[in-house]
């Protein structure tokens, strides 16, 4: 805690500065998380809240009924997290470095425009897509059948094998924005002495990217993974408005965030259940901590931070 | 890079191509970017048939129509709920603001004991989703009475907010000179004015983008106001889109209608504000 006591007298102005952001974060983040995290060692049982210990999870992992979705959910949004880390990261990049280039014009509209997409909510872009693709409007085979391709159109958000990865690659279409503008801004950080050094040195264009650019923007690259990793195990959203609760066809869109939904809330003929979906929210809680964890001790301790 | 051979001409041909390259890459990508928020808007004036018959062309005298916007400016109440969605988003942007700067100059300021701890207490919700703790806030909601009010979403935008906020401001904070804030002291000002009228003003820009960053997930939820705030009363652009959109499914004039109606004040807000967001992201890095 922080006790702002100094030898002669206490510097109440510190108090007054801390205390309205601690209490609030405390308050409404960080006593309802270890509230949930509490809520999931107990079951109602006759109306009664009785403390079961671990046999939440045990449901969670041992009952086949639970352990299918949850792991289903898992693969999903780790798949999720994949296309987001192959396809959004590096367009981001590119289109970063493109837009870095001193002789470029157009450059304000271009990185206007490109930013449009995530300014939107989650709710426009899933409709604007289903509308999109939907067969019955015929936008997208149209538009295939102009370039003749007509025969690589399928209902990608109604098909099992597609709707996942056409979700996430929406995602990405709308998310593109934000690696984009952190490159942009880590790229525009280089000084030019060292790009002037490194031309002196013939080093230019591509090999200049590679060679000088790129690992001076690896530890933006880093915040970028983690700040997708947190994003995309949180995703909730983008799945809903498009494919609502039971995140269909037949459940092969479902993430942690619909599942732990369709638990605590309760779906057609199922209950809803606070403490499961605690215990599925605490299961996340995991997963979120490892990879930060990860990222924290495993790859950002051995990026070289470059001063200039 | 067969460019060596050929020094006098070669450097200003490769260059003019690896500009074209450049121009149609972007332009590819920002055709990909604007396309779908294009079509919406353009087909969202035109009249059902039309909308069928030729989704891309632009309305014209035959097939413009406002049908769409009737209905949904008959049907759903979104003047309620845009004020809803300002009043929540601007009252949680303003706390996060004031509170999240009070925070970041206190931790950027004063050496006191627990700086680092609190430091790091505050800036742990960056990497921890508030989602995870939903469960808990209802009961607590539930418990104080504040379910179906916008109070609840205000608190717990704030509480999402702070951290981010928190973080970027004491890193711009400590970049503002000693010599400034001490020729303040020395004139007698106190702590508060300090704070108040020489470091806020400083850090405007930075202000700026923390306000887009915060701005853009609150305005955009669903979450919390399907799980917090679900009333007619309380809801806010995005859920009460989501749910008219449920219910006029097959009604797409009113579909397109009210998509557009919920992009288009972003949008408007975003273009005018996008100079200010580009030069508070790329100062940040620049300084």
């Amino acid at each position: 805690m922080e006790k702002p006591i100094q030898k002669p007298a206490i510097r109440w102005h510190i108090l007054v500065f801390i205390a309205p952001a601690f209490l609030i974060y405390t308050a409404i983040m960080i006593v309802p998380l270890f509230g949930t995290l509490q809520l999931s060692l107990y079951k109602e049982i006759e109306g009664a809240k009785v403390f079961v210990g671990l046999e939440n999870f045990n449901t969670l992992f041992g009952d086949p009924r639970w352990s299918e979705s949850f792991w289903n959910a898992l693969v999903n949004n780790t798949w999720f997290f994949v296309v987001h880390m192959l396809v959004q990261n590096p367009i981001g990049v590119l289109l970063a470095a493109l837009l870095s280039t001193n002789t470029l014009r157009m450059r304000a509209f271009y990185r206007t425009s490109i930013f449009i997409p995530t300014i939107l909510s989650f709710v426009i872009v899933g409709f604007a897509w289903k509308l999109i693709l939907s067969p019955l409007w015929g936008v997208a085979p149209n538009m295939l059948d102009a370039v003749g391709l007509k025969f690589l159109f399928a209902p990608w958000l109604g098909k099992e094998e597609y709707a996942l990865t056409t979700l996430a690659l929406v995602s990405v279409w709308q998310f593109v924005g934000i690696p984009m503008m952190l490159i942009y801004a880590a790229l525009l950080s280089i000084p030019d002495e060292i790009l002037e050094a490194a031309e002196c040195d013939g080093i230019t264009g591509m090999s200049q990217f590679w060679k000088i650019k790129l690992p001076l923007i690896l530890p933006s690259i880093g915040i970028i993974s983690i700040l997708t990793f947190v994003g995309n195990f949180n995703a909730f959203d983008l799945i809903y408005s498009a494919q609502g609760a039971l995140a269909g066809p037949n459940y092969s869109t479902d993430v942690l965030g619909t599942f732990m939904f369709r638990t605590f809330f309760g779906f057609q003929l199922q209950l809803g259940d606070p403490h499961m979906g605690s215990a599925i929210a605490s299961a996340m809680f995991v997963v979120i901590l490892c990879g930060v964890s990860i990222y924290l001790f495993g790859i950002q301790t051995r990026l070289r931070r470059y001063q200039f | 890079m067969a460019a060596q051979t050929t020094m006098s001409r070669s450097p200003l041909s490769q260059q003019s191509f690896r500009a074209i390259a450049a121009h149609a890459i972007l332009i590819t990508y920002t055709l990909i970017a604007l396309f779908p928020v294009v079509i919406i808007l353009i087909n969202s004036f035109k009249s059902r048939n039309a909308i069928f018959r030729s989704p891309l062309s632009l309305p014209n005298s035959e097939t413009f129509s406002l049908i769409g916007y009737e209905t949904v400016m008959k049907q759903g109440d979104f003047v309620l709920y845009f004020q809803n969605s300002l009043i929540v988003t601007v009252s949680s942007l303003a706390m996060v603001l004031l509170f999240g700067a009070m925070a970041a100059f206190a931790l950027a300021e004063y050496r006191f004991k627990g700086n680092l701890l609190t430091g790091l207490y505050l800036a742990l919700g960056i990497m921890i989703p508030i989602r995870l703790g939903t469960v808990a806030i209802l009961q607590m909601m539930v418990a104080s009475g504040l379910v179906n009010t916008l109070t609840a979403l205000i608190l717990v935008y704030t509480a999402q907010g702070l951290p981010l906020a928190i973080f970027i401001l004491s890193e711009f904070m400590k970049g503002i000179s000693d010599d400034l804030k001490n020729a303040g002291r020395i004139d007698g000002l106190s702590e508060y004015r300090i704070f108040g009228r020489l470091v806020l003003p400083l850090i405007r820009p930075a202000l700026a983008t923390v306000a887009v960053f915060t701005m853009i997930p609150i305005w955009n939820d669903l979450w919390f106001p399907l799980i917090l705030a679900p009333s007619e009363e309380t809801k806010t652009v995005t859920l009460g889109a989501q749910v008219f959109i449920g219910q006029f499914v097959t009604n797409w004039n009113a579909v397109l209608s009210s998509l557009s109606l919920a992009i288009l004040p972003v949008l408007v807000l975003y273009l005018i504000f996008s100079r200010q967001l580009i030069k508070g992201i790329t100062a940040g890095a620049v300084k």
